[in-house]
């Protein structure tokens, strides 16, 4: 009886272990973004927009948007998420990163600390981000107002109150391949880039699982509001019927073609999309109508 | 064939509380203030299709669109957005509780409205091509308020 309790704390132990090691932050190999010898402040700027960096991380009541301080709150079921400072203050913000700690923020959600981030900040998406688009919207987030507020705490529920876990959800979600695998054109290779990777329209846009996840196999096909809410509308064939130009025209807009206007955090969306070239509200519409049908339950 | 009646009844029963349920009467300024977005939207309809060449362009029918907007965005807001009647209060509706917590940002909202109609009223018989730049600051007022006071779908 007592050998078997050993052999079973042992397996226990080593499970354990096996876990700590499996959740253990992946951040990217030094080597990469090592040096920074500067990007391009004005395509950068292009990206922080297409992004939409300052749509969460501008305070709240703030009319500059530009002044990334954070301070907006992110209600979910896992509790709430509030936007941290990303301004270039070297206190308070990220003024005193490295490019490699901003690129392993974006591409990996590891913290210069080396913990990981929540998935609130949308890296699964950032993950398929150009290395160039990388250094250059570093070059351009560099050249923006520093804010002194300090970054508040996310006010999260056990056990999502404890990071090291957030490994294991990384495991099961962070995935950089494409969503939709085959994109002939140069259009519609655009228009993946900014829906599945810049503008993370899939965070919002396509249904989580239980564990946060978002349900690859029901991409953009709608689902609750995180903030519980209202829902999400769907993208999909199934429940869009607008036409390629109604697509372009409510991102430059934000009319849909029955000339109703969006609301909610749709609106900021708008925003940044209305000041991105034609072509790119384009590249979306073509994305949009080359989506396949969800599969039925 | 008692069991079957009971059932019978029973469905018909649900059925009719159902129906009920869903065709539940908003109240009056509730529907007021969404059939005011309802004429606001039918007017931009006009305009837009006309600034998107999906319409010819026909100057007096857009001066009456124009017109009327202005006309709506004249209408005092606050006897239509009573307290009480929020998405929070009710189904049916999307206007946000904000709107009563900070009902002077609210107002605010609405008089750019008020300002970007009587823009697009000036020029709404000069020109298709004068209509997109005026539409494009209407649609801003839109947003500017849908941001803060209006949830998602």
């Amino acid at each position: 009886m007592r050998r078997l309790f050993g052999f079973l704390l042992l397996v226990a132990l080593l499970a354990a272990g096996a876990v700590w090691m499996i959740s253990a932050p992946d951040p990217l190999p030094a080597a990469e973004f090592a040096a920074d010898a500067g990007g391009d402040p004005a395509r950068g700027q292009t990206i922080f927009t297409a992004a939409g960096c300052a749509s969460c991380h501008h305070a709240p009541e703030s009319e500059d948007k530009l002044l990334l301080a954070g301070g907006q709150r992110f209600p979910s079921e896992f509790g709430t998420f509030t936007a941290p400072n990303i301004s270039p203050h070297p206190q308070q913000g990220i003024g005193a990163w490295s490019l490699h700690d901003f690129a392993n923020a974006l591409l990996r959600g590891v913290s210069p600390e080396g913990r990981h981030y929540y998935p609130a900040f949308p890296y699964t998406s950032y993950i398929r981000m150009e290395p160039q688009d990388v250094v250059d919207l570093w070059s351009y987030i560099r050249t923006l107002p520093a804010s002194d507020a300090a970054s508040q705490p996310h006010g999260l529920r056990f056990p999502f109150n404890l990071r090291r876990g957030l490994g294991l959800w990384k495991q099961l979600y962070l995935e950089p391949a494409w969503v939709l695998a085959s994109a002939e054109d140069e259009t519609l290779r655009r228009g993946r880039y900014l829906v599945e990777a810049l503008a993370h329209c899939g965070e919002c846009h396509t249904p989580r699982d239980a564990l946060g996840g978002l349900q690859r196999d029901a991409w953009l096909s709608g689902g609750p509001a995180p903030d519980g809410t209202g829902r999400i509308p769907a993208l999909t064939p199934d429940a869009l019927s607008w036409s390629h130009e109604d697509i372009a025209y409510y991102l430059e807009t934000g009319f849909t073609p029955d000339y109703d206007s969006a609301g909610g955090h749709m609106v900021e969306v708008i925003d940044n999309f209305a000041r991105l070239p034609a072509e790119d509200r384009d590249a979306v519409a073509a994305y949009v109508k080359a989506l396949p049908a969800p599969a039925p339950d | 064939m008692k069991i079957t009646a009971t059932g019978l009844a029973l469905t018909a029963g649900l059925a009719t509380f159902a129906t009920a349920a869903l065709a539940q009467e908003l109240p009056a300024p509730v529907k007021a203030r969404q059939g005011q977005f309802n004429i606001l939207a039918i007017n931009l309809g006009i305009l837009g299709d006309m600034a998107r060449d999906k319409a010819p362009y026909d100057a007096e029918a857009a001066q009456m669109a124009a017109d009327t907007i202005v006309a709506v965005s004249m209408i005092n807001e606050a006897p239509l957005f009573r307290e009480g009647t929020s998405e929070m209060d009710l189904n049916g509706t999307r206007a946000k509780a904000e709107i009563w917590d900070d009902w002077n940002g609210f107002a605010e909202k609405w008089a750019g409205l008020g300002s970007a109609a009587a823009q697009l009223q000036q020029v709404a018989a000069a020109g298709p091509e004068e209509l997109g730049p005026a539409l494009g600051q209407l649609g801003g007022a839109c947003k500017a308020c849908h941001d803060t006071f209006r949830a998602p779908e």
